[in-house]
């Protein structure tokens, strides 16, 4: 008890007259500081937290909506249009046209997003500048053939069911490097409960370990 | 997948007979690779060259005077043993650059190395550079880089990667028909494919289909006078540089010039006379 009194009389003679110097009973000093911290804590922790990722990732709609539903309906299955070629690479997204194989330039639908498509794209000869959500870095060689082919894997285990969904959402951007930011994550705290919540370097060493026994040489991703 | 699959060990051998130093496999490697060039490529400290074509003379005075050339890309160094601790690998402090035990191929991170040239210290055969500063294109000139190989910038090291993007491309080509065979024509270096005089054999020293393997003869035990250093050729016309540090390069130099052998390492008075008919650890036998 003498020690707390020793303190709070040290720290009102330190400080500004807050409270009543050698009263320990009536310390508004010290539950003025208390809070303050509290308050300043709570400013820089939810500023840091809520605000930074706004400032730091930059937002873009696609050039217009994508309905995978309706695609998956017509063309049956991701292989018609994200295919691998003959030599083993992944063909990505779709050129303007392999579009062509079914669309023309007048629209086939009467939705606003395939009249954008048509009257944009299609009658322009144009490719569409599709924001790549799962782009990753310059250094980073990626084999779609050694996952789907070697391993067996399907498309959904790393891509998640983009099947089902009917709008193309907010491509965001890391103002810093430029990356999508998918491949950093969406979640704050680092949680990862589905293989395409984040894409970094570890995610590929975790499940390359679990899998294979190996996390790989650099070079087997790197270029 | 890694271990359950024997493992590759690619490497190339020169013949310096057949080079005549036209520099294609340096300009081949340079256009292939992004390698960014200066304004004064003849400044050498400056200058970046993972495939450097060095000139060789017997010091003899005319009419006995004799030149060979000597292309010298990353030796991709097993180190003592052969067991992957090359010099660069030992020495880097941020894992910038590793030794792949199932290609044998030392590669470089760019994105990982912080440019403190200790591996630049460390080679033997100078095949490391740094960037001293951002590669600057001519205008237009970005739009022709190769996709298969990301830019570096400034403070990095970068070196010959013996084209290793044709061998992710070749395996995937494999994996996509299904085999699991990289065949040795679809994996082959920029160098090695540009050379008009086809000095430059390159495959996989393991696979005793490769031609790389019918020249070089590997020697799979280790040399009895110095169990560092492990693969010696049993062929007589071939030799590696600096054969006798136990480094194990993986790049083989062929010449019928004995001159041009002997310029293959130091050698004191009277110590060529001893090694220079010495093939592979079995002649000592």
């Amino acid at each position: 008890m003498s020690e707390i009194e020793n303190k709070t009389e040290h720290g009102s003679m330190d400080g500004a007259t807050a409270g009543t110097a050698g009263d320990p009973k009536n310390d508004t000093g010290l539950g003025l500081g208390v809070i303050f911290f509290i308050v300043a804590f709570l400013i820089c922790f939810l500023s840091g937290w809520l605000l930074f990722p706004k400032l730091l990732y930059s937002k873009h709609e696609q050039p217009f909506n994508f309905d995978h539903v309706l695609h998956v309906e017509e063309t049956g299955d991701c292989e018609s249009c994200h295919y691998l070629r003959e030599d083993g690479t992944f063909s990505g997204i779709p050129k303007t046209e392999s579009c062509l194989d079914c669309h023309t330039d007048e629209p086939m639908g009467d939705t606003k997003d395939e009249a954008i498509f048509a009257a944009e794209y299609v009658a322009k000869e144009q490719e569409v500048p599709w924001y790549v959500y799962a782009r990753q870095p310059d250094c980073v060689f990626f084999s779609h053939a050694a996952h789907i082919n070697a391993a067996g894997m399907d498309c959904k285990s790393c891509h998640g069911p983009i099947e089902e969904t009917r709008t193309s959402r907010h491509y965001e951007e890391n103002r810093l490097t430029g990356y999508s930011r998918d491949i950093w994550g969406k979640n704050i705290w680092g949680i990862k409960k589905n293989p395409w919540d984040r894409m970094k370097m570890n995610d590929c060493a975790v499940c390359h370990e679990k899998e294979t026994g190996h996390k790989g040489y650099c070079f087997q991703c790197h270029k | 997948m890694i271990h359950d699959k024997k493992a590759h060990k690619y490497g190339m051998v020169i013949d310096l007979d057949k080079c005549t130093g036209c520099g294609t496999c340096a300009v081949s490697c340079m256009s292939e690779n992004n390698v960014p060039f200066k304004e004064d490529e003849s400044d050498k400290k400056d200058s970046i060259t993972w495939m450097r074509v060095y000139r060789l003379t017997n010091n003899k005075p005319f009419p006995d005077t004799e030149v060979a050339f000597l292309p010298r890309p990353c030796q991709h160094c097993g180190g003592k043993g052969d067991h992957g601790h090359s010099p660069c690998v030992s020495v880097c402090p941020a894992t910038a650059t590793d030794y792949g035990y199932d290609t044998g191929i030392v590669s470089q991170i760019y994105t990982r190395c912080f440019g403190c040239r200790y591996c630049m210290a460390a080679c033997p055969y100078h095949a490391r550079y740094f960037n001293w500063w951002d590669p600057v294109w001519p205008e237009g000139m970005e739009k022709y880089l190769s996709p298969n190989v990301s830019p570096r910038m400034r403070g990095v090291v970068e070196k010959c990667s013996f084209c290793y993007h044709r061998y992710q491309l070749a395996r995937e080509k494999a994996y996509a028909s299904g085999s699991d065979e990289i065949p040795e024509a679809d994996y082959q270096t920029a160098c090695t494919t540009a050379c008009p005089a086809g000095a430059i054999v390159f495959g996989d020293l393991n696979n005793p289909s490769h031609k790389v393997h019918q020249i070089v003869k590997p020697d799979p035990h280790p040399d009895p006078l110095n169990p560092d250093v492990v693969g010696k050729s049993r062929n007589p016309k071939v030799f590696r540089l600096l054969e006798r540090l136990g480094t194990n390069p993986k790049v083989y130099y062929m010449s019928e010039r004995e001159w041009v052998r002997k310029l293959g390492d130091h050698y004191l008075d009277g110590e060529w006379d001893k090694v220079k008919n010495v093939y592979g650890s079995a002649s000592h036998e």
